[in-house]
């Protein structure tokens, strides 16, 4: 029996870049070695990642405003949370992102010191590393997973960034989680409904 | 999918006739809480659908105390977990106090397609078999655990590794597997029985895929799942599932013992809730426990089917009720004149350290947390003289 959820998708694949690169779909369809093959193949190819960007409201994401108002290009394959502190990125976040089917997940934050709730990022940092250490346990490749203190006026730096770290995701290919035929059953709207539930009683 | 109705039926609510021993014996409502068990029992049979809807079921602690004081055999543990899988299906989940971290994990292996670097922490003193063996030796979690729980000095993987060296002293070479991924425990009991099911049947597959005959477990949690939620699951013959503590005992005399221990301990016992109320094992442990030269075994007030478990189960409830259950239940292994408290769960552990990094309270709850399998791990004759 099937509830329909408002919000959920029975089969949430993804649409990725055209052109030559295998697509989600022929992706989620192999299994074990096939997938491997299609993965190597993506490797290098015009496939595109899907790159999850967590920034705070002061630094980062005010370097990414830079970026764009400076008109300096930079590679589009990501999406960005914005976050008031580097500080609220707990281990949770990147790991439902990986979980998800995240290829990358960037963290992003002020500077030491210039942190605007002044040790905001020293807490990020430790749980950057406690969430290296579980991504490492789960077998997801290092590479996937990185922090960078990017400041307001940096825009350049983070355009930088953005380039080298999607080259990096893209050269080790799709997430293995990423077009898993077992696709996890919650989505956001459950918390949310959750969320709301309790409020409500 | 059973229905609130079928429920009902099947956990006994109906056998209810109201006497609110349940919501007097639970913990969470002694703590103040005004969550109360009789309550859900009564919607339960009037087929309300609140119940599963307001959140409320992601309270119960699931330590089964009620289930011990029911005097008309109503499961509420196992009412509750039904309706949590009814809530779940709903889109009401639990908010898990580390952000989701562990359900990320645990779901992230339920999906599958990576692989784990598990086994990192196996030294070279310890002998274990990757392939074939008769013997397989369920790890658990603990490497995740130490790896995301790094506030509180915690050390659960010393269990694991003990374990291992327990079984080599008795000439057994158990084999263990990277391939091995979460029981799925947590996840059932936070109502989501597809994950939970795809971890089962990965790693029923795995078990018997080993050759397995025996399949020893330390972790109270993954011993409970195995033995009685991966039942229906089984396909063939299941390998025959113990309890570390249980295996050991059995070759009782054949461990060898140091005759002069450093020093006289007394410790005291705390019975994970899995381990106890869940699956009866209450004597295994402790037998293990007494036979060990040098350590004196003290019992708290609230012992064996009647203790307090560790209020923190299934990643679904941490608050400030759940605090204080820890801390008094620190305080009475206090008052035991113990300067141990032994358990057999790593999440015992995790829950009962949190508790005493209190700085209100500090040195007035401390005391030494260890496994089980470490005491029995350390008291024995160094190999090679
Ligand atoms: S405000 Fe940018 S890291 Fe704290």
């Amino acid at each position: 029996m099937t509830v329909a959820r408002p919000g959920s998708h029975p089969s949430p694949k993804r649409k990725r870049g055209s052109g030559s690169a295998p697509t989600v779909e022929a992706l989620a369809g192999a299994s074990g070695s096939d997938r491997s093959a299609a993965r190597a193949e993506a490797r290098g190819s015009s496939w595109n990642p899907n790159i999850i960007v967590f920034a705070c409201n002061w630094c980062s994401y005010a370097g990414a405003d830079t970026a764009g108002v400076s008109r300096v290009q930079h590679q589009p394959h990501f999406r960005m949370i914005r976050v008031m502190c580097s500080g609220r990125i707990q281990p949770g976040f990147v790991l439902r992102a990986f979980e998800k089917g995240a290829d990358g997940v960037l963290v992003s934050g002020c500077h030491i010191g210039d942190c605007h709730y002044v040790f905001g990022n020293e807490r990020a940092l430790e749980q950057f590393e406690k969430t290296k250490n579980i991504v490492k346990l789960l077998g997801l490749e290092e590479g996937r997973l990185r922090l960078e203190w990017i400041s307001a006026a940096e825009g350049a730096r983070f355009a930088e960034v953005i380039n080298e770290f999607t080259d990096q995701v893209r050269a080790l290919g799709p997430s293995p989680l990423a077009n898993s035929d077992q696709l996890s059953a919650v989505s956001y709207q459950r918390s949310a409904k959750a969320a709301r539930l309790r409020a409500e009683s | 999918m059973p229905d609130i109705a079928e429920t009902a039926r099947t956990t006994r609510a109906w056998a209810c006739y109201d006497c609110g021993k349940c919501t007097a014996t639970c913990p969470i409502a002694r703590a103040g809480s005004n969550y109360t068990p009789r309550r859900h029992v009564l919607a339960t049979n009037l087929g309300k659908r609140e119940i599963i809807d307001n959140g409320s079921l992601f309270d119960c602690l699931t330590c089964s105390l009620c289930d011990q004081r029911c005097p008309a055999d109503v499961g509420y543990t196992g009412l509750v977990r039904k309706l949590r899988e009814l809530s779940f299906r709903e889109g009401v989940e639990p908010e898990c106090p580390h952000g989701g971290a562990l359900q990320s994990v645990m779901r992230t292996m339920a999906k599958g397609g990576t692989k784990q670097n598990r086994l990192e922490w196996l030294s070279s003193d310890l002998k274990t078999e990757p392939k074939q063996g008769e013997v397989f030796y369920w790890t658990g979690c603990t490497m995740y655990y130490d790896t995301f729980f790094t506030d509180f000095q915690l050390a659960t993987l010393e269990a694991t590794r003990a374990a291992v060296r327990l079984m080599n002293n008795l000439g057994v070479t158990p084999v263990v597997s990277p391939d091995e991924r979460c029981c799925g425990h947590d996840l059932l009991w936070n109502g989501d029985r597809k994950n939970f099911e795809l971890l089962a049947r990965h790693n029923i597959k795995l078990v018997a895929e080993r050759g397995a005959e025996t399949l020893v477990i330390s972790c109270a949690e993954c011993l409970r799942t195995w033995k009685l939620d991966y039942e229906p699951l089984f396909e063939g013959k299941p390998p025959r599932i113990l309890h570390l503590t249980e295996y050991l005992a059995e070759y009782l005399p054949k461990l060898k013992f140091h005759a002069n221990p450093p020093a006289k301990r007394r410790v005291t016992f705390q019975d994970p809730c899995r381990l106890g109320r869940h699956l009866g094992i209450y004597d295994a442990p402790r037998r293990m426990l007494e036979a060990l030269p040098g350590i004196e075994l003290v019992e708290m007030r609230r012992s064996g089917p009647a203790a307090i478990c560790c209020a923190g189960g299934t990643w679904s409830n941490c608050d400030r009720f759940a605090k204080q259950i820890q801390v008094e239940r620190l305080r009475e292994a206090r008052a035991t004149g113990a300067d141990m408290m032994v358990t057999a769960c790593p999440k015992c552990q995790i829950h009962f350290r949190c508790a005493m990094k209190d700085p209100n309270l500090g040195s007035e709850i401390e005391i030494e947390m260890r496994d089980v399998a470490e005491l029995v791990a350390d008291a024995l004759e160094k190999a090679d003289g």
